[in-house]
C-alpha cells in the first residue's frame, strides 16, 4: 500500500509538472514555431488571463466562461499589439524580441500602478481527495486534463480548420502562400493572437491556484522558456515530449530535494541538453542535427 | 611591423573603422569632457558626488553588453545574472577577509573572476551547442531569474558562507567599502571623492581599452560574425571562440559593476537580478546606440539620469516610461538615438545608418 501510494504522489506530482509545463509554454511555442518570435511579454500574456478570469469570477460567472474569457481577452490584447507594434518588425526578429520586452515592462508596472499590488483571489475549487497519507487537489486533476485537452484542440486547429493549413502553409514558404492568395498578414496576426489567448487561458486555469500581483508572469516564463528552448520549433514533435520529459526531472528533483530544486535542476538539464540538440527535440526527431 | 606587438601600436587602434569619432576634434572633446570630470567635484558637495559614482556603477554592464550585443550581435538579456554572482560574491569574500591590507581589492578581483569564470562556462555550452540569436537570450534571462529566485530562498541561518550570510530577499549587507591601505591609516573609499576618482579612473581606462580591442583583429572578426556568422565561418574564423571570448570579456565587466555596486552601497539584494533590473542594461544600451562603445556610454548616462530623475518625482511610472523608450527606440531609432539624430548633420552616420538598416 505504501508503495502504491508513493507511486500514486509522484505519478500525480510529474502530471503536474507537465500540465504546468504543457500550458504555461504552448502559447509561446506556437508563436516561436510560426514567427521565429520569442515573445518576452508571455509572462503578461499570463497575467492578463488570471486577471480577467478572477475579475470574472467575482463578477458572478461560472469558473469556466470565465476562464475561456480570459484567454478571449489576452488573444485580443494580442492582436492589438501585433497589429500596432510586433507587425512593422518582421524584417528584424531579434529586435521583435526586444520589443516585446519593453511592452512586458510596460504592462507589469501599468497592472501595478492601476490595479494596485494585489488582487483578492477566488480560491481553489473542487475541495481535495486522499490516497495513503496525502492528500491531493481535484483541481490539478483538471488542470492535467485541460493540458491535454489543449494539446489535442490544437493538432485539430493546426490539421484539420482552414486556419492550420493556411498557416502551416505560411510559415513554410511565405511568400508562395502570399501568391496563391493567402492573406499572410491576417494569418501572423490571428497565430499572434493565438499564442497569446493560450497564455490567457494559462493564466485563467492557474487563477485560483495563485496570489494575484502583478509579477506573477514571472512565476511561468522560466518554465516555458524552458520547455521551448529544448523542445524547439515544433509544438506536437517537440513541446509536448519535452513538457513530458522536462516533467519527469522536475517531479522527482522537486520530491527528493524541494521546488527550488526542481526549477535549477530544469534549467541545468536545459543548458546541457542543448549543448548535444541545438535544435531541441524537434531537430533531434526530424533527424535534422546539425 | 615590427611595432606590431608594441603598446604604440595598440594606441594606434584607439580610432578605427568599428568606433566612431577619430582625429583632433574627437579626442579634444574626449579631454575636454575627462577633465570637466575631474574638475566637478571642486564645485560640488562631497555627498552629491559620491551619489553620483552610482552613474558610473553601471556603465562598465553597459559597455560589455555593447559588447557583446551590439559588436558580437549575440543577445544576452542576463548579464544581470554575473552583476549579482560578482555582488555576491565580493560581499562573502571581502565579510570573511576582512578590509586590511588592500584584501578588498583582492576581493575585488577574485569576484570578477568568478563572474568571468561562470560565463566562461554558461558560454561553452551555449555558443559551443550553437545556440542561435533567439535561445541565447532567453536561456541567459532563465538563468539571472533562476539565480534571483534562489538567492531570495535564503534568508534562514543555514545559508551562511563563513561568517558572512546571506539574507535571503532582504538582500546582503555590512560588507565593506573599498579600501586602499596606506600607511598610517588606511583610505576607506567611501561614496565621496576619493571613490569618485577611482570609478572614473577604471571607467576612462575601460573605455579606451575596449576602444583597442573592438579595432582590432579580435574585433574586427566580432563585428564580421555579427554581419554574417557564416561567411566568417567559411573564412577559417572559430567564431563560437570569438563570440565566447567576448561574452566573458562583457559579463567580467557586468560583474565589475556588481562589485563597484555592493562595494559603493555596502548592500546587494537578489531583486539586483529580477525581470526589471534584467531589462534596464537592455534599455540603456539600445537607446543609446549599441553598436557603439561612444554612443552605449553616453546613452546609458543620459537614461540612467532620468530614470533616477523619474524615480525621484513619480517613482512608479519610472519603469513604465523605460518600457515606452525601449519599444519607440526600437521602432523608430534601432541604431540609437545619437546615431539617428547625429545622421541628420553628418554624411558619414547617414551612411552607417544606411548600412545598419540592411
Amino acid at each position: 500500500m505504501d508503495v502504491l501510494s508513493g507511486l500514486f504522489s509522484f505519478l500525480y506530482q510529474t502530471g503536474d509538472a507537465f500540465a504546468f509545463l504543457v500550458l504555461s509554454a504552448c502559447g509561446l511555442a506556437v508563436i516561436f514555431g510560426m514567427m521565429g518570435i520569442i515573445n518576452l511579454a508571455h509572462g503578461e500574456f499570463i497575467l492578463c488571463g488570471a486577471y480577467v478570469t478572477t475579475s470574472a469570477v467575482q463578477m458572478g460567472l461560472p469558473l469556466p466562461i470565465a476562464i475561456l474569457a480570459g484567454a478571449l481577452v489576452a488573444g485580443l490584447v494580442g492582436m492589438l499589439l501585433e497589429r500596432t507594434i510586433i507587425r512593422h518588425l518582421y524584417s528584424r526578429p531579434l529586435d521583435s524580441i526586444v520589443v516585446t520586452w519593453g511592452i512586458s515592462m510596460i504592462a507589469t508596472q501599468g497592472t501595478l500602478i492601476l490595479l494596485g499590488s494585489t488582487m483578492p483571489g477566488t480560491g481553489t475549487p473542487f475541495g481535495s481527495f486522499t490516497v495513503g497519507d496525502y492528500g491531493y487537489s481535484v483541481y490539478r486533476l483538471v488542470l492535467m486534463l485541460a493540458a491535454v485537452a489543449t494539446l489535442a484542440v490544437l493538432w485539430l486547429i493546426f490539421t484539420r480548420t482552414r486556419f492550420g493549413i493556411l498557416a502551416r502553409a505560411t510559415i513554410q514558404v511565405p511568400h508562395i502562400a502570399e501568391a496563391l492568395g493567402v492573406n499572410t498578414s491576417l494569418i501572423y496576426s490571428l497565430t499572434f493572437g493565438l499564442g497569446a489567448a493560450l497564455a490567457g487561458l494559462c493564466g485563467g486555469l492557474y487563477a485560483p491556484t495563485m496570489t494575484l500581483v502583478p509579477t506573477m508572469g514571472a512565476a511561468f516564463v522560466v518554465e516555458a522558456f524552458v520547455t521551448v528552448v529544448v523542445g524547439g520549433a515544433d509544438i506536437f514533435l517537440g513541446t509536448a515530449p519535452a513538457a513530458a520529459i522536462l516533467a519527469v526531472v522536475k517531479a522527482g528533483l522537486t520530491s527528493w530535494q524541494g521546488q527550488l530544486a526542481g526549477q535549477i535542476g530544469l534549467l541545468v538539464a536545459v543548458i546541457v541538453v542543448i549543448r548535444i540538440l541545438p535544435r531541441g527535440l524537434t531537430g533531434f526527431i526530424l533527424r535534422e542535427r546539425a | 611591423m615590427a611595432l606590431r606587438n608594441s603598446p604604440i601600436a595598440a594606441l594606434r587602434l584607439l580610432e578605427g573603422p568599428q568606433t566612431l569619432g577619430k582625429g583632433p576634434g574627437f579626442w579634444g572633446g574626449f579631454t575636454t569632457i575627462v577633465a570637466l570630470a575631474c574638475l566637478y567635484p571642486l564645485f560640488a558637495d562631497g555627498y552629491d558626488v559620491g551619489n553620483n559614482v552610482y552613474f558610473f556603477n553601471w556603465t562598465f554592464m553597459a559597455l560589455g553588453l555593447s559588447l557583446i550585443w551590439g559588436y558580437g550581435g549575440a543577445l544576452s538579456f542576463g548579464q544581470t545574472a554575473f552583476f549579482g554572482v560578482a555582488g555576491y560574491a565580493y560581499g562573502v569574500l571581502t565579510i570573511n577577509l576582512g578590509d586590511a591590507y588592500g584584501l578588498t581589492f583582492v576581493s575585488l578581483i577574485a569576484a570578477v573572476g568568478l563572474s568571468a569564470l561562470f560565463a566562461g562556462v554558461l558560454g561553452y555550452f551555449l555558443f559551443f551547442g550553437r545556440i542561435s540569436g533567439v535561445f541565447l537570450g532567453i536561456v541567459t534571462l532563465s538563468v539571472t531569474l533562476v539565480l534571483e529566485r534562489f538567492m531570495s530562498q535564503t534568508a534562514g541561518p543555514e545559508w551562511a558562507i563563513g561568517s558572512a550570510r546571506l539574507n535571503g530577499f532582504n538582500g546582503m549587507g555590512g560588507m565593506p567599502s573599498l579600501t586602499i591601505p596606506w600607511p598610517g591609516g588606511d583610505i576607506v573609499l567611501f561614496p565621496d571623492v576619493a571613490l569618485y576618482y577611482l570609478t572614473l579612473a577604471m571607467l576612462v581606462v575601460v573605455y579606451l581599452a575596449l576602444r583597442i580591442l573592438v579595432n582590432s583583429r579580435f574585433g574586427n572578426v566580432l563585428v564580421a560574425i555579427r554581419e554574417n556568422p557564416q561567411r566568417a565561418e567559411m573564412l577559417g574564423y572559430d567564431i563560437r571562440r570569438y563570440q565566447l571570448g567576448a561574452f566573458v570579456i562583457g559579463s567580467g565587466l557586468a560583474g565589475l559593476s556588481g562589485v563597484l555596486y555592493t562595494a559603493w552601497g555596502n548592500y546587494i539584494t537578489p531583486s539586483s537580478m529580477g525581470m526589471s533590473a534584467a531589462a534596464l542594461p537592455v534599455v540603456w544600451v539600445a537607446v543609446g546606440g549599441r553598436s557603439d562603445l561612444t554612443t552605449t556610454l553616453f546613452g546609458t548616462l543620459l537614461v540612467l539620469a532620468g530614470f533616477q530623475y523619474l524615480t525621484i518625482y513619480g517613482s512608479q511610472y519610472a519603469l513604465v516610461v523605460m518600457g515606452v523608450l525601449l519599444v519607440v527606440t526600437i521602432l523608430a531609432a534601432p541604431s540609437g538615438i545619437f546615431i539617428t539624430v547625429g545622421s541628420l548633420f553628418s554624411k558619414g552616420l547617414r551612411r552607417r545608418l544606411k548600412r545598419e538598416s540592411v
